[in-house]
C-alpha cells in the first residue's frame, strides 16, 4: 500500500496548497497522528468504538437476485448497516479520537448532503466535543432531514451563502474557520481529499473496510474478490475498501463517479473522467475545471457524490493504472436503486447505486468462477424523500 | 526590484502603503480608473487581485469581489492586459495577488513571461507555501519578478526565518489567525513580537496585512513595519460604485491613510 512521500504526495498528486496559517496545524496533526497509528491503544480504542458503538464488523452479504447475481457471486460490504447509516461515522470516530488526543476543544466539519455532518455530530456528542458544520445554503434547504438531525445532536449548521453554496463552498468556509480558531479547533474533514496529512489519514481510517472484507472473503469464500467496485465522489469509501485489495494485483479494482446526465453533458462531478489536474482544497488531483482554472459547477443526482474534486490518491491509482474509473449517469444509478432495492431488499444510498449499476454492467462480462465486491456505502432512507419527488410518486 | 519602494518612502519618513483591489470588481475599467487613482493618491504600489471562485485565504469582502469580477468572465489574460495600460500610463508597481490554480492552468512559465512582459512587479500566491513554492518562485525570478512569501502568527520562528530567506521583494506579515477582511483588529503587542523575530532574522522589508482598515490602525502599524496592505476595507469603500465615482471614493478613502503612513507625524 502506497504511503504518501514525506511532502504528501502520491505520485505526483497531493501536497499542501493551504496559506500559510494552516502549515503548523498540519505539522502537528502529523506528528500526533504519526504517533497515534504508532500507539496500540490508540488502535485499541478506535476499534471497540467500532464495534460498540458502530456496529462493525458490517456484514458481508452475498446478493441473490440482483442483476447476474444468481451467475455471477456478487457480495456486498453493508456498509449501510453502520450507526448513522453509512462509512463516513468509521472516519469521524478516528479523528474524534486524535482530537481528544490532541487536546482540541472544538470540532468543525464541512458537508453537502449531510451524512459527514451528521457523522460528526455524532461522534461530538459521544465525545463530548462542540460541533459547528458548515453546509452550503442550497444543500441545508435540500437536506432539511440531516440538518434537523445534527440539531437533534447538539451540533450547530452554519449556511454558507458564498459561491455556489454547495458542498465546495462549504469546504472553503471550514478551511477559512479552521484558519481563524487554527489553536482550539481540528477539522474533521470527511474524505481523503485536502492537505496533507488528510487525504492520508482519512484513508487510514477508513481501510477497516478493505481489511474486514478482504479477511471474511477469505474466510467465508476461500478466495479473494476478482472485482472490487465502489462509488468515488471525494473517494473515501473507495479509499477504505481498495486499501484492503491494492496490494493483490490480480484483484481489479473500479472507482465509479457520478457522470451526471453524461461526462461530456456540462453536467457532471466525475472529476477523474472529465476532469483535468489541478489544485483544490489544498491538494493536486483531477478536477473539474474550466479553461482559466475556475472550479466549475458540478452536477449529479447523488448530493455525495456531487464535489469537483477527487482525492489525490485516486488520481494516483488511476494513472498508475492500478484501478480503472468508470462513469455511471444519474439515470443509470436511478435505475439500480429501484432494481436493488426490489431484488435484495436493501434500499441503497443513490452512491452506493452508482457502484451497484456498475457491478451489473460488470457481471455480465464476467463468469460463475468470479466474484465481484461492491461496497455498499450507505443506505438510502436519506434519498427517498428526493426519490420520490424526481419520480413524481404521490 | 520591489524593494527599491520601501526604501524610497523609508527615505521619507513613511511606511509603503499598499492597497489591494481586486481586478474587474465591478469591471476592468473601473478598476483602471482606481488603478490610476490610487497612484496619483500617492500608493507605494498596488495589489492587484485576479478573481478567483475558491478563495480559502480571503475573508467575504474580497470573494464577493472575486465573484463580481467572475461574472464578467474577467480572466487572468485579461487582468495582465490592465497592468500592461497601467504601467504604459506610468502606473505605481503592480503586485499581482493570485491563488495557484488559474495560473497553473494558464501555465507557470507562460504566466511569469506574461506577467513580467505586462510589467508586474511581483506575484502573491497565497494557497502556496514554502514547500510548495520553490518551482514557481525559481520560475518566477527568471522572469525578473519578485514573490513575497507569508509568515502568520501560528508560523514557527524557526519556519519565519526559511520563509524570510526565500522570500522575494518583501516578507508579509499576517497580522492575525483567520481571513483577510476588516473586523478584528489586529494585535499590536503579537504584530510587534512578531516583527522583532522576524528582525532578528532578515533584512528584507516586512509588509503588514489582513484586518488593516483605518488611519488609527496605520499609525499603529507604521511604527513597527515597512509597509502596510490595505484590502477589504478599501474594497468596502467603494461598493456598489463604479468608474469615476468609485475612483473618487478610493481616493477619498486613501488618502488619511496614507497621510497615517507617514510616521514621522506626531
Amino acid at each position: 500500500m502506497q504511503q504518501p512521500d514525506v511532502r504528501g504526495y502520491f505520485g505526483e498528486f497531493g501536497g499542501r496548497f493551504v496559506p500559510e496559517v494552516l502549515i503548523d496545524a498540519l505539522d502537528r496533526l502529523t506528528v500526533e497522528m504519526t504517533a497515534a497509528f504508532g500507539d496500540p491503544s490508540f488502535w485499541r480504542e478506535y476499534d471497540e468504538v467500532l464495534r460498540d458503538f458502530v456496529g462493525r464488523p458490517s456484514p458481508l452479504y452475498r446478493a441473490e437476485r440482483y442483476g447476474d447475481a444468481a451467475r455471477v457471486p456478487l457480495l456486498l460490504k453493508r456498509e449501510d448497516t453502520n450507526h448513522t447509516g453509512a462509512h463516513k461515522i468509521n472516519n469521524t470516530v478516528g479523528q474524534a479520537l486524535l482530537a481528544r488526543r490532541m487536546g482540541k476543544k472544538r470540532l468543525i466539519a464541512e458537508t453537502g448532503a449531510g451524512q459527514h455532518g451528521v457523522a460528526t455530530a455524532t461522534v461530538g456528542a459521544k465525545f463530548g466535543f462542540p460541533v459547528d458544520v458548515y453546509m452550503g445554503a442550497v444543500d441545508v434547504e435540500r437536506q432539511a432531514l440531516n440538518v434537523y438531525i445534527m440539531k437533534v445532536l447538539g451540533a450547530t449548521v452554519h449556511p454558507v451563502t458564498g459561491g455556489t453554496q454547495t458542498l465546495k463552498d462549504a469546504t472553503n468556509e471550514a478551511f477559512r474557520v479552521w484558519a481563524a480558531e487554527v489553536e482550539e479547533a481540528f477539522y474533521v474533514i470527511g474524505s481523503v481529499v485536502g492537505a496533507h496529512p488528510y487525504p492520508y489519514m482519512v484513508r487510514e481510517f477508513q481501510k477497516v473496510i478493505g481489511v474486514e472484507s478482504r479477511r471474511e472473503c477469505l474466510e467465508r469464500y476461500g478466495r479473494l474478490p476478482t472485482d472490487v467496485i465502489a462509488c468515488v465522489g471525494g473517494g473515501s469509501n473507495a479509499m477504505g475498501i481498495f486499501a484492503g485489495f491494492v496490494d493483490d494485483p490480480q484483484v481489479r479494482l473500479w472507482g465509479v463517479e457520478a457522470a451526471g446526465e453524461g461526462v461530456d453533458s456540462g453536467k457532471t462531478a466525475a472529476a477523474l473522467g472529465a476532469g483535468r489536474v489541478g489544485v483544490l482544497h489544498g491538494s493536486r488531483s483531477y478536477l473539474l475545471q474550466n479553461a482559466h482554472g475556475q472550479v466549475q459547477d458540478t452536477h449529479s443526482i447523488s448530493a455525495g457524490l456531487d464535489y469537483p474534486g477527487v482525492g489525490p490518491e485516486h488520481a494516483f491509482l488511476k494513472e498508475s493504472g492500478r484501478a480503472t474509473y468508470v462513469p455511471v449517469t444519474d439515470a443509470q444509478a436511478l435505475d439500480a436503486f429501484f432494481e436493488f432495492a426490489r431484488a435484495e431488499g436493501i434500499i441503497p444510498a443513490v452512491e452506493s447505486a452508482h457502484a451497484i449499476a456498475f457491478a451489473k454492467q460488470l457481471a455480465a462480462e464476467r463468469g460463475p468462477d468470479d466474484l465481484i465486491l461492491v461496497n455498499l456505502s450507505g443506505r438510502g432512507d436519506k434519498d427517498i424523500a428526493q426519490v420520490r419527488a424526481m419520480t413524481g410518486d404521490a | 526590484m520591489l524593494e527599491a519602494i520601501f526604501d524610497r518612502a523609508r527615505d521619507a519618513h513613511r511606511t509603503a502603503f499598499i492597497p489591494y483591489v481586486m481586478a474587474g470588481d465591478p469591471d476592468l475599467e473601473t478598476t483602471a480608473a482606481i488603478l490610476t487613482a490610487l497612484t496619483d493618491a500617492g500608493a507605494d504600489a498596488i495589489e492587484l487581485g485576479i478573481p478567483y471562485g475558491d478563495p480559502l485565504a480571503d475573508g467575504p469582502t474580497i470573494a464577493a469581489a472575486a465573484q463580481r469580477a467572475l461574472a464578467r468572465n474577467v480572466t487572468v489574460r485579461d487582468v495582465l492586459d490592465l497592468v500592461e495600460r497601467h504601467k504604459a500610463d506610468a502606473g505605481a508597481p503592480i503586485v499581482l495577488f493570485t491563488y495557484f490554480n488559474p495560473i497553473y492552468q494558464y501555465g507557470l512559465e507562460r504566466f511569469a513571461h506574461d506577467a513580467s512582459d505586462a510589467g508586474a512587479s511581483a506575484v502573491i500566491v497565497p494557497d502556496i507555501a514554502l514547500e510548495e513554492g520553490e518551482e514557481l518562485s525559481a520560475v518566477l525570478a527568471e522572469h525578473g519578478l519578485d514573490m513575497p512569501l507569508l509568515v502568520a502568527p501560528s508560523t514557527t520562528p524557526e519556519r519565519a526565518a526559511r520563509i524570510a530567506s526565500q522570500s522575494s521583494g518583501f516578507i508579509y506579515v499576517v497580522s492575525r489567525l483567520g481571513v483577510t477582511g476588516a473586523g478584528t483588529q489586529p494585535s499590536t503587542e503579537a504584530l510587534r513580537e512578531k516583527i522583532r523575530v522576524l528582525r532578528a532574522t532578515t533584512e528584507k522589508p516586512l509588509a503588514v496585512g489582513f484586518g488593516v482598515s483605518d488611519a488609527e490602525h496605520v499609525r499603529a502599524v507604521a511604527r513597527l513595519a515597512d509597509g502596510i496592505i490595505v484590502g477589504s476595507a478599501l474594497i468596502d469603500a467603494y461598493a456598489g460604485a463604479d468608474g469615476d465615482d468609485a475612483a473618487a471614493r478610493v481616493r477619498r478613502f486613501v488618502e488619511p491613510l496614507i497621510a497615517a503612513a507617514d510616521f514621522s507625524a506626531p
